[in-house]
């Protein structure tokens, strides 16, 4: 495709991306100037307690925020893709809640040793099987959505059956929670809030190569994704084995997504604004340059809600999926309205000029 | 004129089955024989429902054929893989999708995927490529435009320039005309057929537009509602009155005549006698007479005449001692002579 002058946003956005970055160290119950982050950051601070809060607590935090933000919005993207909708995304249609599906069957109806010790006792390895269940979670209703897609084109009654699939796994949830102990329902009350904080030092590893494993796929499939803008039919006509390129495009959604909800909760929202937010900020639909260009914005929507998640200060923290809902849902009613305005226009238009005989 | 080609067929069907598997199902339409060489305009006609749809993704293999074979540039579609069949017939199918940012470019260098890298990177000669297929449908100067704001016929010519950039010895159109105005539709019927001509590529095309296809095609390819195909040239199909046969419904009929379709009530049903210069003034009374379903005569025949004239620059009548100007005046009358 021919390449818009998409170097420039690219660079303005990793830019907002590196200084969020920093605020979000600097930001919260204690404020840290921005000497001391950097000084922290490269090993001499003169104060230990800010090294540690800086180390231990926020860099992790923030790094996760990055990853994420990127992650969802990728995710995102390729779903907006392979299922021409818009408002198609990790949470809207039903992933975030397969996702839970899974991580609810590991926590609570893990064995006798199962639970908050499953995780805190087994560290990364605890949060590794809690990804897998949540990236099998996602796997299974992306399949299930596929195979109703298949059959189903209207963008609205897929999002409705998205919407079925989510209370679906709602009931099948609160049905494990009612039977879990305390304990554990708590340690899946709190991740069902959504937080960046969670993920610690040594648990980083995992989730950042779940991530790049995610994004390898993806920018393997950015030929045919392309492709896939103007159909499917079309882009097998160009020799695309359009079965295997969906399928790997959405294996690598479903890493993703699924990844970033085992460890920071069901995120809502950014996987549908970001992707939208990139194509309008780079005025282009050539996945080449959007994959990075949905990565830099989600991870600069996420850093920025988890700022603003620590606006309190003094110690309280506000849950995260508020805040991007309050963001986010703005945003996609907007999008939803000018959509289906749009889709008014077109039906007219080609009522008006049906064909005889 | 046209240059037929010297290499492989591009398109053959031999006895070829087509429909959807199933169990009990009979094939839509068996037995299919066909041959488009280069150079060759085909165009494929039949009422709703005769299978055309079938016939076309069957085959450039979008849909299996139940039995028979489809060869492409000499090789039976089954041992072509998908990427290399991208590189011997191009599709264009009206299916609508939201091109989001896609420029008419962008569109058209479409049809460079099949030759492209991983990456889909355009070269020197690929990017002059697609300029000059941009050019050949006539949107030369918009290729920056964005093809979710281009008119519906413009769109239609930009998938045609991304058909032509992807070099195919055969390109198949499904119902390129649907949804486009008279002169548009003309537009893409005299495009294709310069691509047979002086292109030389075989080109394949459905339409529900018969005026146009008896006038542009090389072949026509008749699906009646039987799902029986009958190919020929159109004027034969015409003559035969296989066109008459695939299309008269209740309430209209086929006129070989004129090769349109027309009512099949009689209206007034007057026999008249055009008298007068020859020339577009009495062409189109005949035309009228027409279509109020009047019957005009030879001269000297036992019919009331009409004399028209020209009075004051404008077409006059008369009929019976009466004296009108203007064809809907002379209709008035017409319907006051009514028999009944």
């Amino acid at each position: 495709m021919k390449k818009v002058s998409s170097i420039l946003p690219l660079v303005a956005l990793a830019a907002a991306a590196l200084a969020l970055f920093l605020a979000d160290l600097a930001i919260g119950s204690v404020h840290i100037p921005l000497a001391g982050v950097i000084q922290s950051l490269e090993n001499r601070s003169p104060d230990p307690v800010w090294k540690s809060i800086v180390l231990v607590f926020r860099l992790p935090k923030a790094i996760t925020a990055a990853l994420a933000g990127g992650a969802l919005a990728v995710s995102g993207l390729i779903l907006q893709t392979v299922f021409r909708n818009p408002l198609a995304g990790p949470d809207s249609l039903g992933i975030g809640a397969g996702a839970s599906i899974g991580v609810a069957l590991v926590v609570l109806a893990a064995g006798s040793t199962g639970g908050a010790a499953f995780l805190a006792g087994l560290g990364s390895a605890g949060y590794s099987a809690l990804a897998l269940a949540a990236s099998a979670g996602a796997f299974a209703v992306l399949f299930l959505i596929l195979i109703v897609a298949r059959r189903v084109e209207n963008s609205v009654t897929l999002l409705i059956i998205g919407l079925l699939i989510g209370y679906l796994a709602g009931s099948l949830v609160s049905l494990l929670v009612y039977s879990g102990s305390p304990q554990k329902v708590q340690v899946y009350l709190g991740w069902t809030y959504g937080s960046f904080s969670a993920v610690t030092a040594d648990q980083l590893p995992v989730l950042g190569g779940a991530i790049a494993i995610g994004y390898a796929l993806t920018l393997g499939a950015t030929k045919p994704l392309n492709a896939l803008l103007l159909g499917e039919r079309f882009a097998e006509t160009l020799g695309v084995r359009v079965k295997g390129a969906r399928y790997r495009a959405l294996t690598a959604a479903a890493i993703l997504a699924g990844a970033v909800t085992a460890f920071c909760g069901p995120v809502a929202f950014l996987g549908i604004a970001a992707p939208q937010a990139a194509r309008r900020v780079f005025r282009s639909s050539d996945h080449a340059v959007l994959i990075p260009g949905a990565a830099l914005v989600g991870a600069v929507l996420a850093l920025a809600a988890d700022i603003v998640s620590q606006a309190p200060g003094q110690g309280s923290v506000l849950p995260l999926n508020p805040i991007l809902a309050l963001v986010g849902a703005p945003i996609i009613l907007s999008l939803f309205i000018r959509g289906s305005r749009a889709q008014g226009s077109r039906d007219r238009g080609s009522r008006a000029q049906g064909n005889v005989p | 004129m046209r240059a037929p080609g010297n290499g492989p067929l591009p398109l053959r069907a031999k006895k070829l089955a087509i429909g959807w598997k199933g169990r009990g199902r009979e094939p839509l339409s068996s037995g299919i024989d066909l041959v488009v060489d280069s150079g060759d305009f085909a165009v494929l006609v039949g009422p709703n429902g005769s299978g055309k749809s079938t016939l076309l993704r069957t085959l450039v293999g979008l849909q299996p054929a139940l039995s028979g074979s489809v060869e492409l540039c000499g090789t039976e579609l089954r041992r072509i893989s998908v990427e290399e069949r991208a590189t011997r017939v191009a599709c264009v199918f009206t299916d609508r999708a939201d091109s989001g940012y896609l420029s008419v470019f962008d569109v058209a260098a479409f049809g460079r995927y099949p030759y492209t890298d991983s990456r889909n990177r355009l070269g020197p000669e690929d990017a002059a490529l697609v300029e000059r297929s941009i050019a050949a449908v006539g949107l030369a100067g918009l290729e920056d435009r964005r093809f979710s704001e281009l008119s519906d016929g413009e769109r239609q010519k930009a998938l045609v320039a991304r058909a032509i950039a992807q070099d195919c010895p055969l390109l198949v159109l499904d119902e390129p005309t649907a949804f486009l105005d008279a002169p548009a539709r003309v537009e893409i019927f005299h495009l294709a057929r310069v691509l047979a001509h002086s292109g030389g590529k075989a080109v394949v095309f459905s339409t529900h537009d018969i005026d146009q296809a008896l006038r542009y095609a090389d072949t026509l390819l008749l699906m009646d509602r039987g799902h029986r195909l009958e190919k020929g040239a159109p004027e034969d199909l015409a003559v035969s009155g296989a066109i008459g046969r695939a299309f008269d419904g209740e309430s209209f009929r086929f006129d070989v005549s004129t090769g349109s379709f027309r009512s099949a009530e009689r209206g007034i049903g007057l026999k008249v006698e055009l008298v007068g210069p020859e020339g577009p003034i009495k062409d189109w009374t005949g035309r009228l007479l027409e279509r109020l379903g009047c019957t005009v005569c030879r001269a000297g025949s036992e019919a009331s005449a009409i004399r028209v004239s020209l009075l004051d620059d404008r077409p006059a009548f008369e009929l019976g001692g009466r004296l009108v100007q203007g064809y809907s005046e002379l209709a008035r009358l017409l319907e006051e002579l009514l028999p009944d």
